[in-house]
């Protein structure tokens, strides 16, 4: 066989023009780098923005001439965008995007603070980092309830409705028992029941996911706002006085500058949160469990075949997702609030897209998730120095970045392949 | 089965190879019948029950996660683990395992390697592998070649031998003749469902072809002699690939002309599929050209080829061809329904819908409660007949008709023929695309044989059946008698080695 | 389109096998919902079967309780209102004490459930429908007739919007697409609504005219995005349509406050009121609120009705919706199709936003404008199991339940969130006839093409 080199099927030539994905996003970014550079340097002030390492104004700080901070950090951008345009090897691709968009923040941010009123030149940023984490809470828990869930092939629109569920209960049942603990378990069971009616309806009755997942959020808006002005309303002492989750100072790490008054002072929902991405991420990827869960949601049949029983893994990760969407619930009523009608708010749908934006992978969501809550934060923050940026345009971002994600311009985004398709034995 | 033997279990496609073979690994259920192994009868309930009896599978569609590794997929269901109740995996001994598997057999596969980007014949070792790590004593491998090229096939076989000599059973469902006299030790001949004849390896692949295909059931269909006039389609240096991105056809020449009939025979997955639909407008053309009556149709869209006179019989009418849920009178202008009579401007005409269907449903014998059924509610043949009785109620210049009678009745069969031959003889070009020989047989005037992805011989229907057999196997007619001697694995072989003997084997060697 | 019976409605459901017997049902349903705490009437309602074989009444108790669409729809109802009672009972502590003796003294707390219960559905009836009260002080001539016409009135004008959006999601649906974003396509359809309304000097009627198809052209852009990522980029509809309602959302929060929009005389997040000129005329007088969205209402419902089965459009949207492997194989373009159906969804979303603010609800531009109507257009859709004379007749049922609410809440003291559980249950229970086939025992009989929904993935 002399011509061996010719394969008999030919397999068609990956067809790879010059505007790889990589360098779209590299314009895209040098783009952004030549806006933040020039028109965020034109509209910084001489004023010293000062980052400083506390709560408020005092104590050290960073500091940078407003104008050259934003020029110098969109330049950054620009190089970064024109690093990726060039073209970088694929493993230095979210690197390099990471910097410049950092960059791209940072030159905001020069403007932003250096042209705040006289003496709010500044930005707190254990303040900034702390916010962030605390409004970034409710989505992590959110995002790993849809992870749990649709890693095993349901999807989990319900998200909003566990986590309402979660804060009810939790609220509820503590007040009523007087003891955390209780409506810690009260606020798992609370989401967990929400995530029963999800997988009896999606696993044994067949019905679309996308839909019962929508109406399981009304129902929970329904249930919980109508016990709230029966109960809690009428009598607010008794049932909607849940007591709180004292403080939790974390040795050691309580004293690691900025990070450590930020993060590791306080709120234990906090440390559960994070700790359970970990635990999630390891459990996925790394254990017989996880390995059967997303067996189950990319091939089910596959799984079948090898004797997985596909509806017990959907079942039991879904009550999972439950269960921790619920304690995503508590960590508004047993750490922060009491409970309102409706406090949930949306945070459920940004869980979604935390989720999707962080392609369906516990780590993946957690960034998602703590990008989105510096959005939030940093709306609050310019409110406050009175900034030119309406807040409403930065609320959308969440949205919008998920928007442009699904829409494959940010990066190739690809469901569970069985995500929300009924498994029907043959 | 004997231990340490090689079945093969040979039939056309749709004989009931597979559907044995499943119900063997429990996935489908007899309805009567045992299964005996080693004299007991065996209940399985489910795939865990056949892997727990050593009986594996490698199916036709593999049943791995394509985001997985090897080592993942050849671990689930089995997995090894450690940590207690946390059962962390333990990869390192998995993957020592499928090394260890994987050399003792000579099965080179990477633990590491994510199955998606792995290329088929590799894959289908992961699935070997799979099995064999379960410790199997029977392997069932369903159609394992359909997927394979040539070289591929030749390292399969190889691998087969060395399973043998290990001592497990295969049991191999394949429809090519070549490959099981390479191979088998005995030989199932099966058709429709029965055990038509068993042979041995030596008798002679004309004796295999004839049980295989059959020569008492011949279908016949009354016709006169054609009268083939202009070419109407013509095809020329046509690529097209699959969904996959794999070329599925590649650089093919056909032409049909006015009142003929041309049959395209073929083992499915030849690119049967992806020619049709190239010409139709739903598949786009990478090279070459596609013409009508003159006219370049490739890269028109869908309506246009169809509103141009191109009638088209898609091969899977629940797919393609029928919208289940809507009535048959809505059916029966699933492509016209914008065309006068039945639509003006934005509106729907439902009273010429319903006139032209209540004849059509006379003229083409579709057995409905009404004209208002839902299409899903009819047989199958019925079904067929709906889309038959669409597409040849407008005038046409070409009719594509792919598989137009699987899963119909008898009755039904023979009436769509007849309409078939019919659309001939008032001068249409007809393209008959089937994997029945007999079909193809009894309707064409030319019959094209199609293997990957071209036209591998052009024959009349004269031709013995057993001849278009060894070209539907890929082995052109004057090779195929030099090798009728040799026991060199076909497919593999035509590649290999021997001269060219002619257009066909030449075409392949440079593919 | 109610002359004649649909031959070919090509309707995915069996059974009804027309528009009208749907209809019929769904009415039938309506009138039920109010009388159900009473349970003593299976009142006869006129056999939709249409040839009348052994005995008529024979064949009804037959059908009853074989689970087609009308039975599990009635029984929906009828759980959903006996877990309304349940929670009612458990959120009274007064009430709920008495059961703590039960077991000594049963008919305490048999009794005083019993008043809360009926009192409450009582007064959801009255606010609804009909007002006994009202219709005696007419007659004694304490109060004048629009009194009596009142409960119509309200549930009419809840009603209105709904419809719009419940028609906008059933449309999407049937072309294969779930368009949760109806709520976010009103959101920008109220918007340029109410900035057509008071920011154009136009004369009256124009006026009207003009603000009411801003309404439809802001609801159809807000369509058209997520139609052309689904066309071009294949990005799922269910995600982009929940984000875009959140940005329409945040988008509507920050233009209030504009300058030129905000009312010059307000600090807090409240519009320029609507002129009266771009107004839609209310239809009993100036003392019920009833208005001309109502009759735009049944018109866009007809109009849907005929689009989607007495056009060519809607025949290439019903087709790409059962099978789009099929519909392109037949020539259809499914991008096409898949834009037009989200803009067309868009404009009915549209015009229900118009509806929020050009009728009597607001007149003003505030972050609660829209309310929930896109989000219950989701469940009133549903309900109306998709078909637009079934989503009309949905949209009513939801409507008398948001108007009877009002008054359970002001007469009761029972939250109207109990009418949001009592809307998602209806749909719960609808959406899985298994389920309520299940409960009742029903007789297992044509019940598998009972399913609402289409199983999609992201």
């Amino acid at each position: 066989m002399s011509t061996m080199a010719v394969p008999d099927i030919a397999v068609a030539p990956v067809r790879k023009g010059f505007w790889t994905r990589s360098r779209k996003v590299g314009l895209t970014l040098l783009g952004l780098g030549l806006l933040a550079a020039v028109l965020f340097g034109a509209l910084a002030t001489e004023q010293e923005a000062r980052f400083t390492l506390s709560d408020d104004a005092a104590g050290a700080a960073l500091e940078i001439n407003g104008t050259i901070g934003a020029i110098l950090f969109g330049i950054i951008a620009i190089a970064a965008g024109a690093a990726l345009l060039a073209g970088v090897p694929k493993r230095w691709f979210l690197p390099v995007l990471a910097v410049g968009l950092v960059g791209f923040v940072l030159s905001f941010l020069c403007w932003q603070v250096s042209a705040a009123p006289a003496g709010q030149n500044f930005m707190p940023l254990v303040n900034i980092i702390r916010g962030t984490f605390i409004l970034a809470l409710p989505l992590i828990f959110g995002a790993l309830a849809g992870v749990l869930c649709e890693r095993s092939g349901v999807v989990n629109v319900a998200i909003e409705g566990q986590l309402l569920m979660g804060a009810f209960s939790g609220a509820l049942f503590g007040s009523i028992s007087g003891s955390v603990w209780v409506g810690l378990l009260a606020a798992a069971l609370g989401g967990a029941f929400i995530s029963l009616l999800l997988a009896v309806f999606a696993i044994r009755y067949l019905v679309d996911q996308v839909v019962i997942g929508i109406v399981l959020n009304l129902l929970a808006v329904g249930v919980t706002g109508f016990l709230y002005e029966r109960l809690m309303q009428t009598d607010a002492e008794k049932y909607n006085s849940a007591p709180r989750f004292s403080n939790w100072e974390i040795p050691l790490l309580r004293d690691i500058p900025v990070l450590g008054p930020a993060l590791f002072r306080g709120n234990i929902f906090l440390y559960v949160g994070l700790l359970l991405v970990l635990v999630i991420h390891i459990g996925l990827f790394r254990t017989r469990w996880g390995l059967r869960t997303r067996s189950v949601g990319e091939h089910p049949i596959a799984a079948d075949t090898l004797g997985v029983k596909v509806l017990r893994v959907r079942y039991r990760n879904v009550l999972l997702a439950g269960v921790v969407a619920g304690i995503g619930g508590a960590s508004y009523t047993l750490a922060l609030y009491s409970f309102t009608k409706n406090m949930i708010g949306g945070k459920g749908f940004i869980a979604l897209a935390a989720l999707i934006f962080g392609r369906w992978n516990p780590t993946g969501a957690l960034l998602a998730a703590l990008f989105f809550g510096f959005a939030d934060q940093l709306a609050t923050y310019l409110g406050a120095i009175s900034s030119s940026i309406p807040s409403q345009f930065l609320a959308m971002l969440p949205y919008l970045a998920t928007i442009l994600a699904v829409a494959g311009l940010v990066g190739r985004v690809r469901a569970p392949a069985a995500d929300g398709k009924p498994y029907i034995k043959g | 089965m004997e231990p340490g033997e090689i079945h093969a279990l040979l039939g056309e496609n749709g004989a009931g190879k597979s559907t044995l073979m499943n119900v063997l690994y429990g996935l489908y259920q007899p309805d009567e019948g045992e299964i005996l192994v080693d004299g007991k009868p065996l209940k399985l309930k489910g795939p865990s029950d056949a892997i727990g009896a050593g009986i594996g599978m490698v199916h036709q569609h593999f049943m791995l996660v394509p985001v997985f590794t090897v080592a993942e997929n050849i671990m689930l269901g089995a997995e090894q683990v450690k940590g207690g109740i946390a059962g962390f995996l333990d990869r390192r001994r998995a993957r020592r395992e499928v090394t260890e598997v994987s050399e003792r057999y000579n099965l080179q596969v990477d633990p590491d390697a994510v199955i998606e980007d792995l290329p088929v014949g590799i894959q289908q070792r992961v699935e070997i592998v799979k099995a064999l790590t379960r410790d199997v004593d029977l392997l069932i491998l369903d159609e394992p070649t359909a997927v394979l090229t040539p070289q591929e096939t030749e390292e399969l076989l190889t691998v087969m031998r060395s399973l043998k000599a290990a001592g497990k059973s295969i049991v191999f469902i394949t429809h090519k003749l070549g490959e099981v006299k390479a191979i088998a030790d005995r030989i199932t001949v099966i058709r429709r469902g029965k055990t038509v004849g068993t042979a041995s390896p030596e008798a002679s692949r004309d004796e295999l072809a004839a049980l295989m295909v059959g020569r008492n059931v011949r279908l016949t269909v009354d016709k006169s002699p054609a009268t083939p006039g202009e070419p109407v389609l013509e095809v020329a240096g046509l690529v097209v690939d699959d969904d996959r991105q794999i070329r599925a056809v590649d650089g093919m020449d056909l032409t049909v002309r006015a009142g003929e009939v041309l049959g395209v025979a073929g083992v499915q997955g030849n690119g049967q599929t992806e020619l049709i639909e190239a010409i139709m407008g739903l598949r786009p053309v990478l090279a070459g050209t596609v013409s009508l009556i003159g006219d370049r149709i490739d890269g028109w869209t869908t309506k246009k080829v169809l509103r141009a006179g191109v009638g088209y019989v898609p091969e899977d009418r629940s797919v393609d061809g029928l919208v289940k849920e809507f009535s048959v009178a809505e059916n029966l202008v699933l492509d016209i329904y914008d065309r006068p009579p039945f639509g003006a401007g934005l509106a729907l005409k439902p009273d010429a819908i319903a006139t032209s269907a209540k004849e059509r449903i006379e003229q083409f014998d579709v057995r409905t409660s009404s004209a208002d059924a839902p299409v899903g509610t009819l047989s199958g043949g019925n079904q067929q007949k709906v889309i038959v009785a669409r597409e040849l109620s407008r005038p046409l210049k070409l009719l594509i008709a792919a598989q137009p009678t699987r899963g119909v009745d008898v009755g039904s069969i023979e009436f769509i023929h007849s309409q078939i031959i019919h659309e001939r003889d008032v001068g249409t070009a007809v393209m008959v695309v089937s994997s029945e020989l007999d079909e193809v047989i009894g309707l064409a005037d030319r019959i094209a044989v199609m293997y990957r992805g071209r036209i591998i011989g052009i024959v009349g229907p004269d031709t013995p059946r057993e001849e278009i057999g060894l070209l539907m196997a890929g082995i052109s007619p004057d090779a195929a008698h030099e090798r009728s001697t040799d026991a060199a694995p076909a497919d593999g072989a035509a590649t290999d080695g021997s001269p060219a003997s002619d257009a066909g084997s030449a075409n392949e060697d440079e593919a | 389109m109610s002359n004649d019976p649909t031959p070919q409605s090509g309707s995915p459901d069996k059974e009804p096998a027309s528009e009208a017997q749907a209809a019929q049902n769904a009415l039938g349903n309506t009138e039920r919902a109010e009388l159900a705490t009473e349970p003593n009437t299976p009142a006869s309602k006129p056999e939709p079967q249409q040839e009348p074989r052994p005995s008529l009444g024979r064949l009804f108790i037959d059908n009853l309780w074989a689970a087609n669409t009308f039975t599990v729809t009635l029984l929906s109802l009828v759980l959903a209102i006996v877990v309304g009672a349940v929670l009612m009972i458990i959120s009274d502590p007064a009430v709920l004490s008495t059961y703590s003796y039960i077991t000594s003294r049963p008919s305490d707390a048999i009794n005083s459930s019993w008043t809360l219960v009926s009192e409450a559905y009582a007064n959801l009836f009255k606010g609804s429908i009909f007002d006994p009260e009202a219709f005696a002080g007419w007659l004694d001539g304490t109060n004048s007739w629009q009194a009596v016409l009142a409960p119509i009135s309200e549930t009419l004008t809840y009603a209105a919007p709904l419809v719009f959006t419940g028609l906008s999601v059933a449309l999407a649906f049937r072309g294969g697409l779930f368009n949760i974003g109806a709520q976010g396509q009103a959101t920008i359809g109220v918007i340029m609504a109410a900035l057509a309304g008071f920011l154009l000097p136009l004369p009256p009627g124009l006026h009207l005219l003009v603000a009411v198809l801003a309404g439809a052209l802001g609801g159809a852009i807000w369509g058209f995005i997520p139609g052309i990522l689904k066309a071009r980029a294949g990005a799922h509809e269910v995600i982009n349509t929940i984000m875009l309602n959140y940005v329409a959302t945040y988008f509507l929060t920050w233009l209030i406050v504009q300058n030129g929009v905000q009312d010059p005389n307000r600090t807090d997040a409240i519009s320029r009121a609507v002129d009266t000129s771009a107004q839609l005329p209310r239809l009993l007088g100036d003392n019920l609120r009833v208005h001309a969205g109502i009759l735009l209402a049944v018109l866009a419902t007809w109009a849907v009705a005929w689009l989607l089965n007495r056009s060519t459009l809607g025949f290439e949207l019903r087709a790409v919706g059962a099978n789009p492997d099929a519909a392109r194989t037949a020539g259809i373009s499914v991008t096409r199709t898949y834009i037009l159906i989200m803009v067309f969804a868009g404009i009915l979303a549209g015009l229900g936003g118009s509806n929020m603010v050009l009728g009597s609800t607001a007149s003003a531009l505030t972050p609660l404008v829209v309310a929930q109507i896109g989000f219950d257009g989701i469940l009133v859709a549903l309900l109306g199991r998709v078909k637009p004379w079934g989503v009309l007749l949905a949209a009513l049922l939801f409507g008398a339940l948001q108007a009877g609410g009002n008054r359970m809440q002001s007469y009761s003291g029972i939250s109207l969130e109990l009418v949001t559980v009592l809307q998602a249950l209806i749909v719960i229970f609808i959406a899985a006839p298994a389920l309520v086939k299940a409960i009742f025992q029903l007789r297992a009989a044509r019940a598998a093409r009972l399913q609402t929904s289409l199983a999609k993935g992201w």
